[in-house]
């Protein structure tokens, strides 16, 4: 799953250095990602794995990393 | 001071001649005893800001198109802003769109989009100003302007169109972040003068959509906006009569601004509106200026 994270990041993250270079546990935001990217992570994410973020979801922090991300994946994920 | 409905208090104003309705809501004409009152508020702004050597900047209340297209409003507030079409048909498309117009009929199709937008806010046509490398103490403008939010309601403080007296800061991140703090004190010290019960309140704007409750979340979270709000119609939800938004390099990043250092430049404004200021006076001291306390007076007509 990482690997289609890091594809959804690297199209619509709007990073200033190559994804390839971060670690799941690099910080995002410092990697360059705006607010407004992270909107449209959000949504490419919602439609690669054919999720919908709930409410409590839509926080800076669960789109700070890779991992995060995955993270936060899994948990919708698991309940439905 | 008692809750007030938005009707009762749009009609009490209307009954001292202080707006005048023109039929379209939020769009009303203001009267000689309300614009005395915002001109003379808009007066101590400019009395409080005298020493901070601000650049005057006085803009038509459009912008460019493309500008308003590169700063993301559109991106976090559709359904807000509000675009110029206009007709530039032949003679027997005119008479199409006549013959529309007189029947009641839709009339859209017959206007293109035009080169500029209507103002969302004042300090918008400000960033492209600042574009290049700014001095090393950074940027200051004072700016004021009609803007457009197609928000159409009943309630008095919430117009389409309507004044923002703005200050528009650029510079290095400590820079920016300490003339905001400076101004909030600043703006609360005037406004409590006026007898005001203000408050600052952390804050988020109206973003559009799902996305734009994560792009508000953010924003809370970051503590980027804040206002300084009033009970107008209630004690229970305060309006917002003055507004601190803290762009960090937002605006740096999409007008290539840039500081001394070669870092891209951080952003913040602050906005009084001078329509609801002037509407929270009303409502706090009364409806006729010359029963308000002697010391709001004094304040106001020196």
């Amino acid at each position: 799953m990482t690997e289609a994270i890091r594809n959804i990041l690297k199209e619509h993250g709007r990073l200033s250095v190559d994804i390839s270079t971060l670690t799941d546990a690099a910080d995002l935001y410092q990697a360059g990602m705006t607010s407004h990217a992270s909107v449209n992570v959000m949504l490419a994410l919602e439609a690669n794995f054919e999720i919908e973020f709930p409410d409590k979801f839509l926080r800076r922090s669960v789109f700070s990393s890779v991992s995060a991300i995955s993270e936060a994946v899994d948990e919708i994920r698991a309940a439905r | 001071m008692s809750d007030i409905s938005a009707q009762d208090f749009h009609d009490a104003l209307v009954a001292h001649k202080l707006i005048l309705p023109v039929g379209v809501p939020g769009a009303f004409g203001r009267g000689p005893v309300f614009e005395d009152v915002l001109r003379r508020f808009g007066d101590l702004v400019t009395e409080a800001a005298k020493d901070d050597g601000a650049e005057q900047m006085l803009f038509p209340p459009i912008i460019d198109r493309r500008v308003f297209e590169k700063s993301d409003y559109l991106e976090s507030f559709p359904q807000l802003a509000g675009t110029i079409f206009s007709f530039v048909g032949n003679d027997a498309q005119h008479r199409e769109m006549m013959n529309c117009v007189h029947e009641g009929k839709p009339w859209s199709q017959f206007q293109s989009m035009t080169e500029v937008v209507l103002a969302p806010a004042s300090c918008y046509p400000v960033y492209p100003q600042f574009t290049g490398t700014l001095p090393e103490k950074g940027r200051l403008v004072d700016v004021q302007n009609w803007v457009f939010r197609h928000e159409p309601s009943p309630e008095p403080t919430r117009m389409q169109s309507f004044r923002i007296r703005e200050m528009v800061r650029g510079g290095r991140p400590e820079q920016v972040a300490d003339w905001r703090d400076q101004w909030l004190e600043r703006g609360l010290t005037l406004l409590r003068r006026l007898g005001l019960p203000v408050e600052p309140v952390t804050a988020s704007d109206p973003f559009f959509g799902r996305g734009g409750r994560m792009l508000a979340a953010n924003q809370r979270m970051q503590k980027l906006k804040f206002e300084v709000v009033v009970p107008v119609l209630s004690k229970e939800k305060p309006t917002a009569i003055c507004s601190f938004n803290y762009h960090q390099d937002h605006f740096g990043l999409l007008f290539d601004i840039k500081t001394q250092d070669g870092q891209v430049a951080h952003t913040a404004c602050l906005g009084f509106g001078l329509e609801r200021v002037t509407m929270a006076l009303f409502r706090t001291h009364g409806y006729v200026p010359a029963e308000w306390p002697a010391e709001v007076r004094k304040v106001l007509w020196p």
